[in-house]
């Protein structure tokens, strides 16, 4: 195989050598089960515990406040029907946004069919949500508000400090999806006003099929998984003792390292935004130009369609990703590009590109040349570009 | 996910491009679903298929079905290229994912809305053909705006 770029972090990441390092043994000498009482058990229980504090001090929160999952969307389940359970007494309205992950979408859409009532908030042309729309919104009758950090196709982070201090202000549950956002930038549950949120190891260089839910203690949010008293009888099942491990070393990791990968991220990110659009004409910059996650780039280019954009990075060896329809294995495009108002045509063209702190300079050259080229070809093939060059010359 | 036929004609389509003052020109689908066929032909006074041409915004078994579809109806009688079906675009292209069949239902749509065009334009009536139910004027005015 030849030589891979990986521009699709925001999928997933390559899990790091010292993560899986860090992993190992907890499958061939350490593999007691942490509810077991000898001390070959111990030692597994220990590094959960460990990697329960190097997550929390990242959060700054509590450790007991960390509760392991099998990953985001089992958190983002969790956090909305179980919210939606406990809280039901108080109400049975829910405030979201147009633009979440389908974890929190779908999730949402099934507690509407079980007598909930959801407010899916719009959000502007760069895919922020409106502090005072959202304030607007809440009623008596308002139990949670789930919005998400920030967004995993266009990049864009809300302000998370407002949302969190109007939903505090009236006593109303605030979730947030952090997926994209833990270990990309700074998180403060206490100065944040976040009661919960959730998060995956695999998007920081962890492994897959873990994740955890923050829930500040005081919410009363029960158990989803029921069994064991693992989690403090808040989620049962034997704990996933390496996935653990890998996240807190994971964590720990993309902690040490936030300030100095952000400012590389940032710059490169900013060189290859303005490439593309000084130099390959009809593109358009999605999500906002400077609230974004350090390594999101996300372009509609006009007269294209993203699968074919892919597949042909793709014999580049260029890993990239698109909000076009093809790619969801539905008809309609992304609902995140749709939510910030690009018409049908320019969301089926755009395409993702995600930064990961082993990105080049080079890599980011050779994939703007592969680009252009790879656009200039299928213009030449779209009726789009046909009937918009002849109006052009009609005028 | 595709066959390497498939992946052939998306990589190396056959018949891309325009014919000026075709005999005629079909255009199907719609920008909302991300794919949009245009063909054109090239028809002699025997009725012959003497060429067409194709341009296509849409994902690769888009590209490749009307890649496929012009190979397939060039040369043939209008009866003939009447009868090039979805099937037909498909099984020359040893197959399609099931959520890409559609593709290949637009490029049959494609060649009977140009031939369709060829009928109007001559004044004449073609055995079988009815009138595509092409609507790619949906959300014209949306294509219309500048970005």
């Amino acid at each position: 195989m030849k030589k891979v770029i990986y521009l699709d972090n925001a999928a997933t990441t390559k899990t790091s050598p010292e993560v899986v390092e860090a992993m190992l043994p907890y499958f061939s000498e350490l593999y007691g089960n942490p509810s077991s009482i000898y001390a070959l058990a111990s030692e597994s229980k220990n590094a959960v515990t460990k990697a329960r504090e190097e997550i929390a001090e990242v959060l700054h929160a509590k450790p007991e406040s960390i509760y392991f999952t099998a990953g985001g969307t089992e958190a983002d389940n969790w956090a909305l029907k179980a919210a939606f359970e406990a809280y039901g007494k108080e109400g049975s309205h829910i405030i979201t946004t147009k633009i979440e992950h389908h974890a929190i979408l779908h999730t949402c859409q099934y507690l509407e069919k079980r007598g909930a009532r959801i407010t899916y908030l719009d959000v502007d042309e760069d895919g922020l949500v409106d502090p005072a729309q959202l304030e607007a919104a809440i009623t008596e009758d308002t139990i949670l508000i789930s919005v998400m950090f920030a967004n995993n196709e266009i990049g864009t982070i809300q302000p998370i400090e407002e949302i969190g201090r109007i939903a505090r202000e009236h006593g109303i549950l605030f979730h947030t999806d952090a997926v994209q956002a833990f270990g990309q930038v700074p998180i403060d549950v206490e100065a944040m006003h976040i009661d919960m949120l959730s998060s995956s190891a695999h998007k920081i260089k962890g492994p897959k099929g873990i994740g955890f839910l923050y829930i500040r203690k005081g919410v009363k949010i029960r158990s989803f998984i029921h069994g064991g008293a693992q989690e403090r009888k808040r989620r049962a099942g034997t704990e996933n003792v390496p996935g653990i491990v890998g996240y807190g070393c994971a964590a720990r990791l993309a902690a040490q390292t936030m300030e100095e990968r952000r400012a590389k991220e940032t710059q490169m990110r900013d060189y290859l935004i303005q490439r593309i659009l000084k130099e390959i004409p009809h593109t358009r910059l999605n999500g906002h130009p400077t609230k974004r996650l350090p390594n999101n780039v996300n372009i509609s280019f006009r007269f294209v369609e993203g699968e074919s954009l892919l597949i042909m990075l793709d014999m580049e060896g260029i890993c990239a990703s698109s909000g076009s329809a093809c790619t969801s294995g539905s008809l309609d495009p992304s609902h995140v590009l749709l939510a910030i108002g690009l018409p049908h045509e320019i969301a089926h063209g755009s395409l993702r590109l995600t930064l990961g702190d082993e990105t080049t300079r080079e890599e980011l050259d050779f994939t703007v040349e592969q680009i252009k080229k790879i656009v200039e070809r299928l213009r030449g093939m779209s009726p789009l570009y046909e009937d918009f060059v002849k109006r052009q010359n009609e005028q | 996910m595709y066959s390497e036929k498939v992946m052939d004609h998306f990589q190396n389509p056959r018949n891309v491009g325009e014919i000026e003052n075709a005999s005629g020109v079909g255009t199907v689908g719609n920008a909302k679903c991300g794919d949009i066929m245009r063909i054109y032909l090239d028809v002699d006074e025997n009725q012959i298929i003497r060429d067409c041409k194709f341009k296509t915004f849409g994902c690769g078994a888009a590209v490749a079905t009307s890649s496929m579809a012009t190979e397939l109806v060039k040369g043939k009688s209008i009866q003939e290229a009447l009868q090039v079906t979805n099937k037909a675009v498909m099984e020359a292209l040893d197959g399609l994912p099931p959520v890409k069949v559609h593709c290949s239902l637009l490029a049959e749509e494609a060649i009977h809305a140009a031939l369709w065009d060829y009928a109007q334009k001559n004044g004449i009536t073609i055995e079988g053909l009815e009138k595509p139910k092409a609507d790619i004027h949906e959300g014209e005015e949306e294509e219309e705006e500048e970005y």
